[in-house]
């Protein structure tokens, strides 16, 4: 055993000097190598992570919301709606939403204003997300004030803002009392922007939606499940995306790897030659080339992988932010819930350490088989 | 002296602790972030709401949950969806129920 491992230490000695004689070959390579885990392994832990941290959050999102369309646009829609689901067996709760937008042009930025029902917000008063902290400087007890459908003022005071640890999902919230809502668009009592129903057993959902579908035929039903399927696909697309515009790189480097590993220079040829002339067996140079595939494969997974950890987990995948932020003014400050995939990284490391290391083995062995003194020459 | 192989063997070394390490740091930070992920999911069901604010510059991007499926293209007929997250958000899913 003491022999075997002695070997294997002077064969890793050997291919360690052997790789330091083309150190600029090598260093590149290396260099190029880890760029590219580093890349892939950063889309796959950024996306594997948001995905799940969506599913977690926004598993408690309405059961099922019902939205009046006309035209084939959202309109709002009648409290007459409210009381023909609640007649609709199974159906434990419904209530009707007030939700919408408002352009802010002091800060160019678009909010998301809400109604809460629990807690009730005093007329006068908001409670607004970190994001609209930031781009307003506001604090609690300042004034905001707003254009309203008529062109008259509406005044808010800021009553308490939404803690930074939610940001993901609050960071553009600004929110009034119904009355203020009401006032500020103009909308009628008795209408809602969409209704929020919940079921009392969760497996007659898709029943209820039916039902509902069947009795008010100018609604759009949405399930909690296709919120969830909606994060999935769109987190799906952007890996996709990601991968796509990384596509071109990769191939490159896939070419340019099965290039360096498989094509043998006149030197290495001349090596390999040498070798079998002071008595190598062929066994031994296939290992040690494959050796040196092995260092510089794992050295790149190793290096990348754990850079990919750490810009995505400690340094807020700032790579990636100027792709993700689009337009958004209120882009949220958030740090994503290290949710790691085992699998994924096992997969990544399968894929990007065993090609290169075995593509190194064919022009080796085929060198190796030839006649020492032919190969010399 | 230091041979090359027992430094490469070294480095390895280290840096398959670290890998490990980043499992481990993994585990740590999800039960550190379990407070403020009740916290979010919470927030979520008190206040019915149905998306993530990744993108704010649309109806459409900011609740792509909640948007009618050609809403990106409803300005005028022939419309182009001009945001640039459109080309981020995936197309419409079919929809296996009524």
């Amino acid at each position: 055993m003491r022999g075997w491992l002695n070997k294997q230490r002077n064969l890793l000695d050997f291919s360690l000097s052997s790789l330091s004689r083309r150190r600029g070959k090598t260093l590149g390579m290396l260099a190029v190598y880890t760029a590219i885990v580093f890349l892939l392994a950063s889309v796959m832990l950024f996306s594997h992570a948001i995905r799940r941290e969506a599913a977690t959050v926004l598993a408690k999102s309405p059961e099922v919301l019902v939205q009046r369309m006309v035209a084939g646009r959202h309109d709002l829609i009648p409290a007459r709606h409210l009381d023909a689901i609640k007649g609709i067996r199974g159906v434990q709760s419904a209530e009707g939403r007030l939700w919408g937008y408002l352009f802010d042009p002091a800060a160019a930025a678009n909010y998301t204003l809400m109604v809460p029902t629990n807690p009730r917000i005093e007329p006068g008063k908001v409670v607004i997300g970190d994001g609209v902290v930031r781009v307003r400087s506001a604090d609690p007890g300042d004034l905001m004030s707003f254009r309203a459908h008529d062109g008259s003022l509406v005044q808010f005071k800021v009553e308490s803002a939404i803690s930074r640890d939610s940001a993901l999902v609050s960071t553009d919230l600004f929110l009034v009392a119904e009355e203020d809502f009401r006032r500020l668009f103009g909308i009628a009592p008795g209408l809602f922007t969409d209704l929020a129903i919940s079921v009392r057993n969760p497996r007659e959902v898709t029943k209820i939606a039916e039902k509902i579908d069947a009795a008010l035929p100018d609604t759009r039903i949405i399930l909690r499940d296709e919120i969830l399927r909606t994060y999935e696909s769109v987190f799906d697309w952007r890996e996709g995306m990601l991968l796509v515009l990384l596509a071109g790189s990769i191939l490159a480097f896939a070419i340019f790897s099965w290039e360096k590993a498989s094509g043998l220079s006149a030197e290495e040829r001349r090596e390999i030659g040498i070798l079998k002339a002071v008595g190598w067996e062929t066994g031994d140079v296939i290992r040690l080339k494959m050796l040196e595939g092995l260092v510089v494969s794992l050295s790149a997974f190793l290096v990348g992988y754990l850079l990919a950890y750490a810009h995505v987990f400690h340094f807020g995948a700032g790579l990636f932010e100027p792709v993700l932020k689009g337009w958004a003014v209120l882009y949220p400050k958030y740090k994503l819930a290290p949710f790691v995939d085992e699998l994924q990284v096992a997969t990544l490391f399968f894929f990007t350490v065993f090609p290169y290391t075995i593509a190194t083995v064919v022009p080796i062995w085929r060198a190796a088989i030839v006649d020492p003194d032919t190969v010399m020459r | 002296m230091l041979r090359k192989s027992d430094g490469f063997l070294i480095l390895s070394a280290v840096l398959l602790v670290l890998l490990g390490g980043s499992f481990a740091d993994a585990a740590l930070g999800l039960s550190r972030a379990a407070p403020a992920l009740h916290a979010k999911a919470e927030m979520v069901e008190k206040l019915g709401l149905t998306d993530l604010v990744l993108f704010t510059e649309a109806r459409y991007t900011r609740h792509p949950s909640q948007a009618d499926l050609h809403s990106a293209f409803q300005d005028h007929p022939f419309a182009m969806d001009h945001f640039p997250t459109g080309s981020l958000l995936p197309p419409p899913m079919p929809r296996g129920r009524p």
